[in-house]
């Protein structure tokens, strides 16, 4: 409590990618991603590539590699899957260690691990070094609609003030005795989660009244004005660019 | 020279029929600085929601200055009279605390430059401008009180309205938040429960009770008379 910083995902620093607008970091990402994801699966030193560009923003950012590998956890359940793909894939026609397996199937799962870890690092980057209510300004100045931005910043700004009633009514119950143990006892667990929603529709009503007695009249309105420069955009798309580029010779050249 | 603030006759009922505001009337004068007592449920903060429209009453008007609130005037109406709300968690709803307080003006077509400036003499009014990049959730309970009332005073309003601003406050915090009132030019009607603050503060002191104005007149006198505020479930320290 009391600092500003306080997110999990991000990495108090003042490097140059900390610096660079959100605007041109979430541009950037995506079409990094982008890059990624249209990249023919046997093109490895592509693949090579992207992940020399990111070595290269963790090093400049001075992320720690520790943070990163940490929050790449988060993918391991989505990539599980891929694992099994060679054992069960179409025509077992390659053996490795005395395991006949398809070739396909381990393409396939080549393909999904290298994009799903460069694209989660690309993300973790942006994350580690844009502060969540500059990521929401970033989309907005890339002409998100109001409406989408609007509903994303009082997300994050509520989300921590629900989970605190949440944890205060769970208090309160434990206080009293509650031990959840037995699916019969979830009982008030239901009912308190009717109770967080009446409360959190009424607390919608009384920011809207807030949002009112400002002067709201149904449209967000724009408070922010800053100009990106050309060479801000420059220093952001250059990595990104390269990527691009990558992606292209490797579509060309098989 | 014009009230800064009168309401006149001033009759509500909610929707579901529970009657709140049964002809309330006052006035405040231009840098007066008014206490609204009463008990629990009496309809201070429906009548506060009253003072800039966003209720209205189904009887009764109120005007601010030489202005009376109607469809028309009430975006005007709203950025003279500055609400700020019980629960600091209601008024600040944006991601920073330098976007919340911009809001405001913003909505009133103010932009680029000129934002910033006002944002940055609202904060400094309050003594808060480091606040600017900090995230609401994280502010201690007196400087979210102080960011509440500088997100007000961002639209340099007339008359500042104020619903229960020592409720949680530490003994410190409810002293800077005096400071800082008593330095603010503009009319005040600061609804409480907490009378020393009341006598501290404000010269003249309304007591409201089932929807109507009981009392109205001197804070020292009206806080000295002990009948008075034990009828309407009051109790100095």
């Amino acid at each position: 409590m009391g600092v500003g910083h306080a997110h999990a995902l991000y990495v108090h620093e003042h490097s140059i990618i900390h610096r660079l607008p959100p605007e041109t970091k979430v541009l950037g990402v995506l079409l990094f991603v982008a890059a990624i994801a249209v990249t023919p699966r046997e093109a490895i030193w592509a693949f090579a590539i992207y992940a020399a560009i990111e070595v290269v923003v963790v090093i400049s950012a001075r992320v720690p590699f520790t943070f990163v590998l940490s929050r790449l956890l988060t993918v391991v359940p989505f990539v599980l899957f891929a694992l099994f793909l060679p054992m069960i894939g179409e025509g077992k026609d390659v053996v490795f260690v005395g395991i006949p397996l398809s070739s396909e199937g381990v393409w396939s799962m080549w393909n999904i691990l290298a994009k799903s870890v460069l694209g989660a690092t690309a993300s973790i980057l942006l994350a580690a070094s844009t502060e969540v209510p500059d990521i929401v300004r970033g989309f907005g100045r890339l002409r998100v609609p109001a409406v989408i931005t609007g509903i994303a910043s009082f997300m994050i700004r509520y989300l921590e003030v629900i989970a605190g009633e949440l944890t205060r009514m769970r208090t309160a119950m434990v206080a009293r005795g509650y031990d959840p143990r037995w699916l019969s006892q979830a009982r008030p667990i239901a009912s308190s989660a009717g109770t967080l929603f009446v409360r959190s529709y009424e607390r919608g009503e009384r920011v809207y009244d807030a949002m009112l007695s400002r002067g709201y009249t149904g449209e967000m309105p724009a408070i922010d004005s800053h100009t990106t420069s050309a060479g801000e955009w420059a220093v952001a798309l250059f990595l990104p660019l390269v990527a691009i580029g990558t992606a292209v010779t490797a579509f060309v050249t098989l | 020279m014009s009230n800064a603030l009168t309401a006149t006759d001033l009759h509500y009922a909610y929707p579901d029929g529970q009657v709140a505001l049964t002809g309330v009337s006052f006035t405040v004068s231009p840098g007066e600085r008014l206490a609204l007592l009463g008990p629990n449920g009496a309809g201070k903060t429906t009548l506060a929601h009253h003072l800039n429209g966003i209720r209205r009453g189904n009887r009764g008007w109120v005007e601010v200055g030489d202005l009376r609130l109607d469809d028309g005037t009430v975006a005007e109406i709203r950025r003279r009279v500055g609400l700020v709300f019980q629960n600091a968690d209601d008024q600040l709803f944006m991601p920073t605390v330098g976007q919340d307080v911009a809001f405001g003006p913003a909505n009133l077509g103010i932009a680029g430059e000129h934002l910033e400036k006002v944002v940055t003499e609202a904060l400094a009014a309050v003594g808060a401008e480091e606040l600017v990049p900090r995230v609401p959730h994280h502010l201690s309970g007196g400087e979210r009180r102080k960011v509440a009332l500088a997100t007000v005073l961002a639209m340099e309003p007339s008359v500042l309205v104020l619903d229960e601003p020592t409720s949680g406050l530490d003994p410190a915090g409810r002293r800077e938040l005096i400071e800082v009132l008593e330095t603010l030019p503009m009319a005040q009607l600061v609804i409480t429960h907490d009378l020393p603050f009341a006598l501290e503060l404000c010269d003249r002191t309304l007591i409201m009770d089932g929807g109507r104005i009981v009392a109205d007149g001197e804070t020292a006198e009206i806080l000295g008379d002990e009948a008075l505020l034990k009828m309407h479930r009051l109790e100095m320290p």
